[in-house]
């Protein structure tokens, strides 16, 4: 790609624009990139991966991790959903994922890192050791983390008024959490310990481009009941 | 020039990662003030400007409040000091590639330091420093594919892959001789073993950059409390 060529300013996706993301159905990282996308009104073909038998586009186009989600724009691969949701921000008009501030850009990035590095982690390790004390103990610390954020700020979404890019990286809390407690008959977020982190999930969950965006629940319960070990 | 002491830098000598904020700060003729901060005994100003992670580095900018995370930091000043020294590419393809391999350096190579550090035994240190070796000849890759032919990552000029790299050098040159190995070579990393010499020059890191000595006490302190 000849960096002369690339657009600098926000454009509408074009009619010969070749939009392709790799991923499998119910991949939380996947549905990242999705409900980006169905927020900028983008439009994409869906490759679903299998894992055990990787296709030979994904293996060329990450090469470094050989993982999904892969999103592939006229040919150019992306990888890492984080730097995939940065990419369409900055190339396409539309709702803003990232704050136009700089400050509150770099703010929303410092979030979206602390999900992905600390509490994600710890939440996945409650269901990994089914709620071992300890983990729970863990997960809380990094959840009240959310909790004061949206108790501060006082905002419907981590966004403000509407999801931006902490809301979205935090799908994972939203979403697949809550599926993998009922799997598992564990109780994590809660509406007593965390009654605005619980009110977001619902209102996030809730929100069109999200909704459109999200695997079947039932499946999903299932999939974590076999997965964790409870079936 | 920079626009006064509007900028405080909370951090220690011996962290790359303060030495990246450092190195783009120098980079853009910011002046800035430099809070040095104790590790073992982390002061009231870090603990409250990073409740999350309590560590350094942290950047205070004016009236704000403080932005942890290098990275983060970076693209940052970037975007308010965007007319002098530009170090991240303008376009959405461009920066997507820097930032994938920016990650892929925080995430899986230079951890592999640490671990080197905590791994007991031959064998096991061996196994780590294989990695660490596997890893340099994929960022011997990117840096031919970012460099086209040009001195550094960012091209003619230091830029953004230069920047998270280049701070670690002091500790690669630590570990290669701690350890007695090479992790870039002629044989493997022609070019970016030439890009290292070359880096470690530049005006931008060479006063930031510290000494074997300096490196070599953190280190002793690190086995002491973080074995």
């Amino acid at each position: 790609m000849n960096p002369a060529t690339e657009e600098l300013i926000p454009v509408h996706q074009k009619m010969e624009d070749e939009v392709k993301l790799h991923s499998f159905r119910g991949s939380p990282y996947g549905c990242r990139v999705e409900i980006a996308l169905k927020l900028k009104g983008i439009s994409y073909q869906f490759i679903q991966e299998d894992l055990n038998n990787k296709s030979q586009h994904l293996l060329k186009y990450n090469p470094v991790y050989k993982k999904v989600p892969v999103f592939v724009h006229n040919g150019n691969p992306i990888s890492e959903s984080l730097v995939i949701i940065e990419y369409i921000d900055q190339l396409w008009k539309g709702v803003p994922v990232l704050p136009q501030d700089a400050y509150k850009k770099a703010q929303a990035r410092f979030w979206a890192k602390f999900i992905d590095e600390k509490c994600i982690p710890a939440v996945f390790k409650v269901f990994g050791s089914h709620g071992d004390e300890q983990d729970v103990a863990e997960a809380n610390e990094q959840l009240q983390f959310l909790e004061n954020e949206l108790s501060v700020k006082g905002n419907k979404f981590f966004g403000g008024n509407n999801i931006g890019l902490v809301d979205i990286c935090a799908s994972y809390i939203a979403f697949w959490a809550g599926a993998a407690e009922e799997a598992l008959g564990i109780e994590l977020v809660t509406k007593d310990k965390f009654p605005k982190l619980k009110e977001w999930c619902d209102n996030y969950i809730n929100c069109q481009v999200v909704k459109d965006g999200l695997p079947p629940r039932e499946r999903l319960v299932a999939y974590y009941k076999w997965r964790f070990g409870k079936a | 020039m920079g626009k006064g002491s509007e900028i405080k830098l909370i951090g220690t000598p011996p962290s790359p990662y303060v030495n990246r904020v450092q190195i783009v700060l120098n980079l853009k003729s910011i002046d800035y003030e430099f809070v040095e901060e104790n590790l073992a005994c982390k002061s009231e100003l870090l603990l409250t400007s990073n409740p999350v992670y309590k560590k350094v580095p942290v950047l205070i900018h004016a009236n704000n409040p403080p932005i942890p995370e290098s990275l983060i930091i970076i693209e940052y000043l970037d975007e308010i000091y965007s007319d002098v020294h530009p170090i991240l590419p303008s376009g959405p393809l461009a920066r997507a590639d820097n930032r994938f391999w920016a990650n892929y350096m925080d995430t899986k190579f230079f951890p592999l330091f640490e671990e080197l550090r905590k791994t007991p035994g031959k064998e096991g240190k061996k196994a780590i420093m294989k990695q660490i070796i596997e890893g340099s000849q994929l960022l011997e890759e990117a840096f031919v594919k970012f460099s086209d032919g040009k001195p550094y990552f960012g091209g003619d000029d230091v830029g953004y892959l230069d920047v998270v790299l280049g701070c670690f050098l002091g500790w690669t040159k630590f570990v290669e001789k701690h350890n007695e190995f090479k992790i870039f070579d002629e044989a493997r990393t022609p070019k970016l073993l030439e890009w290292t010499n070359r880096i470690w020059s530049h005006e931008a890191l060479k006063d930031v950059i510290p000494e074997s000595e300096t490196l070599m006490n953190f280190y002793m302190i690190l086995m002491k409390y973080r074995p």
